[in-house]
């Protein structure tokens, strides 16, 4: 006997298209005020993430991975969350970052090389950025597991890049998720390159999303610079794990537009045609277009916007700039909660 | 001879390897058509084409435990992890399997592999890109650690390592990449696995270290000759198996020794090369064993990472110190 056992579907969504048009039946409920804010956190991204990449050039700050191209995938998603949700990013999360209320000039000061920066303030519900590739899908879902073990209402939510899930952790959290239920999402921005791979070689699989399915849970495929459909898949997914449906795997399909990071060099392994391509799909232009032709944008609101934006930017970098050096002593300070002798003693031999 | 760097020194025994030895495979993150996110791997993809420099996936374990089997089907591969920070998903092939095979198999399997990380810090990076955790392969009998100070040894150590019959993990220190230039010879030579180098002889104190660290003691021995002091400095060139008997002769003659690594302190390479002397050279010492090295903390950031990093001026201190003793 031979009959077929499991079926699977993987469904992708759009909700706003390129020429800035919404498929109605699908539109989540947002007010005018709501989208003017999520282009408001999208421009302010852009604005941000231009600024840190020119102080990079100038050597004002460290190795930096931009985020252009990624903001719909970024505060679409981030926009869904309630403060009490758990964000665990990536590297390249500026603007979930932003979105979430953390400071510009924090960031900056770890940009410049100050682990001051990097501290997440009291009540802030949000992980600091992870670099090692992978290993942090694993935080989220202990967390997740933990905040439905004591029957809070919070969801974790993790982000990560195609290239991610190539590695073992990545797999083991999915199947962790899987079999303990936990209310987690799995942010994946597949923006089509992990430093000169492209997607192709990270995995054979027609989707990323279906990976979710060997797991025994969703997956669904989402375009990653639709700031709607990428809000309605973070929604419902929320939604389900609230009710104890357990975890959702999101692929936002969408495009890393510059470099891997400012220490990269994108055209010695990429063509530019396909840049060109992307740059139409361009997910602040599509949103732009739709408030536009809803009437509740205009030239005047636009560069009232970029004013204040820039505005906020410089301000932030001024207030990084001029915080003074660390205290070499800080090395030692936080190893541990009580110092050990050990480090008293090297502390001393550092003066 | 030609003028080199590090990067092009390690470049060019990567090629003579592979022209040498059609079993010789390189493969890693990025180490194909972008030619390895230091470049170390340029333009061999062009030349020996994808089969044999391979693009892998995002997967550090994938990487060197994929090789483990290569191996076994007969290839010699040099496998690349991107920095030493990201080597831990493979540290269970690393430590379970690669260092193992031989014993465990009673000499029936080995594991020719080398894999090549760059290490160290100095260069401003972001987290978990500047470590020196190369203590940590020295609890695992079975793996042989080397890592060059000049593009020359780069080269002659590279080439050893992939001809040694024994897994070599190989570091590379990234300060040392384009820092320094250095005639190379143009033909094929083998600098030998297990032998310290003396760069600079003299009869008062000997500093021995490796990697970045041989250049800050060369600075320190400079300014030590002001002072009419003579120092020896070794350059240990393989931390696994360690060259105590160059280490030994060398304190013999001076009687004084200063350790330097940019590793952590506690259990770092240094503390076995103490132990060892303490051990077996107490009669030569003429002052206590110093060393100079990393603190016992998390690697810091850019802005802070010159307060942990050992420079000439800490050497010199611990100098004054074992000379005064
Ligand atoms: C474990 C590990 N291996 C290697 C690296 C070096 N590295 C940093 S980012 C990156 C590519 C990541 O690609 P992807 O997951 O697609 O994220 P993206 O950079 O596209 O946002 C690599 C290889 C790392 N940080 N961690
Ligand atoms: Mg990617």
């Amino acid at each position: 006997m031979k009959k077929t056992v499991a079926t699977f579907k993987v469904e992708y969504l759009q909700i706003l298209n390129e020429k800035g048009e919404v498929d109605k039946r699908l539109m989540p409920t947002l007010s005018n005020d709501d989208l003017k804010k999520m282009y408001r956190f999208m421009v302010l991204s852009r604005v941000f993430n231009d600024k840190i990449l020119k102080l990079q050039r100038q050597g004002r700050l460290g190795t930096l991975a931009s985020i252009r191209g990624q903001e719909a995938a970024q505060v679409g998603s981030a926009f869904a969350l309630q403060s009490q949700d758990m964000v665990f990013p990536s590297f390249r999360e500026h603007a979930v970052f932003i979105t979430r209320g953390i400071s510009m000039s924090g960031m900056i000061l770890a940009f410049a090389g100050d682990e001051r920066g990097q501290k997440i303030p009291e009540g802030s519900n949000n992980f600091m950025y992870s670099v090692p590739v992978g290993t942090h899908l694993l935080h989220a879902v202990g967390y997740a597991w933990g905040m439905k073990i004591r029957k809070k209402n919070a969801v974790a939510i993790v982000y990560f890049g195609d290239g991610a899930t190539s590695e073992g952790d990545f797999h083991e959290a999915l199947n962790f998720a899987g079999v303990f239920q936990a209310p987690v999402i799995f942010l994946n921005q597949n923006n089509q390159w992990a430093i000169s791979l492209p997607r192709s070689r990270q995995s054979h699989a027609e989707t990323l999303a279906q990976k979710a399915i060997a797991y025994g849970f969703e997956g669904i495929k989402v375009d990653g610079n639709d700031v709607f459909a990428m809000y309605k898949a973070t929604k419902d997914a929320l939604d389900k794990a609230r009710k104890g449906g357990g975890p959702t795997y999101i692929e936002a399909y969408t495009y890393r537009m510059d470099d891997h990071t400012t220490a990269d060099s994108a055209i010695r392994y990429r063509d530019q045609k396909e840049v060109d391509v992307w740059a139409k799909k361009d997910p602040i232009d599509r949103l732009q277009r739709f408030i536009t032709k809803k009437r509740i944008w205009s030239k005047k609101d636009e560069d009232k916007l970029l004013a204040e934006c820039s505005d906020l930017v410089e301000k932030a970098v001024a207030e990084a700039e001029k915080i003074s050096p660390p205290n070499p002593k800080d090395m030692f300070t936080y190893m541990y909660a009580e110092p050990t002798s050990i480090l008293q003693d090297e502390m001393k031999d550092l003066e | 001879m030609a003028t080199m760097t590090m990067v092009q020194a390690l470049n060019a025994a990567l090629r003579s390897e592979m022209e040498r030895d059609k079993n010789v495979i390189l493969l890693g993150e990025d180490v194909g058509k972008d030619g390895g996110v230091f470049r170390v791997t340029e333009g061999l993809y062009d030349e020996f084409g994808s089969e044999r420099v391979i693009d892998t996936p995002l997967s550090e374990s994938g990487i060197v435990g994929s090789s483990i089997g290569l191996a076994l089907a007969g290839f010699k591969p040099v496998a690349e992890i991107q920095f030493m920070g990201f080597d831990y998903p493979a540290f269970d092939q690393l430590i379970s399997h690669v260092a193992r095979i031989r014993s465990r198999s009673r000499g029936r399997y080995s594991c020719p592999l080398v894999v090549r990380m760059p290490s160290g810090g100095g260069v401003k990076a972001l987290e978990h890109h500047s470590e020196s955790t190369e203590a940590l392969y020295l609890q695992a009998p079975g793996l042989k650690v080397v890592m060059p100070a000049t593009p020359s040894d780069a080269k002659g150590l590279l080439a050893a390592a992939i001809r040694d019959p024994d897994p070599v993990i190989f570091l590379e220190p990234k300060k040392l990449y384009r820092s320094i230039k250095e005639d190379v010879k143009e033909e094929n030579y083998l600098t030998p696995i297990g032998k310290a180098r003396i760069v600079l002889s003299g009869k008062d104190v000997s500093l021995v270290s490796w990697g970045t660290m041989v250049h800050v003691c060369l600075e320190a021995a400079e300014a030590l000759k002001a002072q009419r002091i003579e120092t020896e400095v070794i350059d240990m060139r393989t931390l696994s198996p360690l060259d105590f008997g160059t280490v030994a002769a060398s304190v013999k003659k001076t009687g004084r020794i200063v350790i330097v690594h940019e590793g952590q302190r506690s259990c770092g390479v240094g503390a076995e090369i103490a132990a060892w002397l303490a051990e077996r050279s107490m009669t030569d010492l003429a002052a206590p064993i110093v060393r100079v090295t990393g603190w016992d903390v998390i690697y810091p950031l850019a802005k802070l990472e010159n307060y942990y990093l050992p420079d000439s001026k800490r050497v010199l201190k611990a100098v004054e110190k074992v000379m005064r003793f």
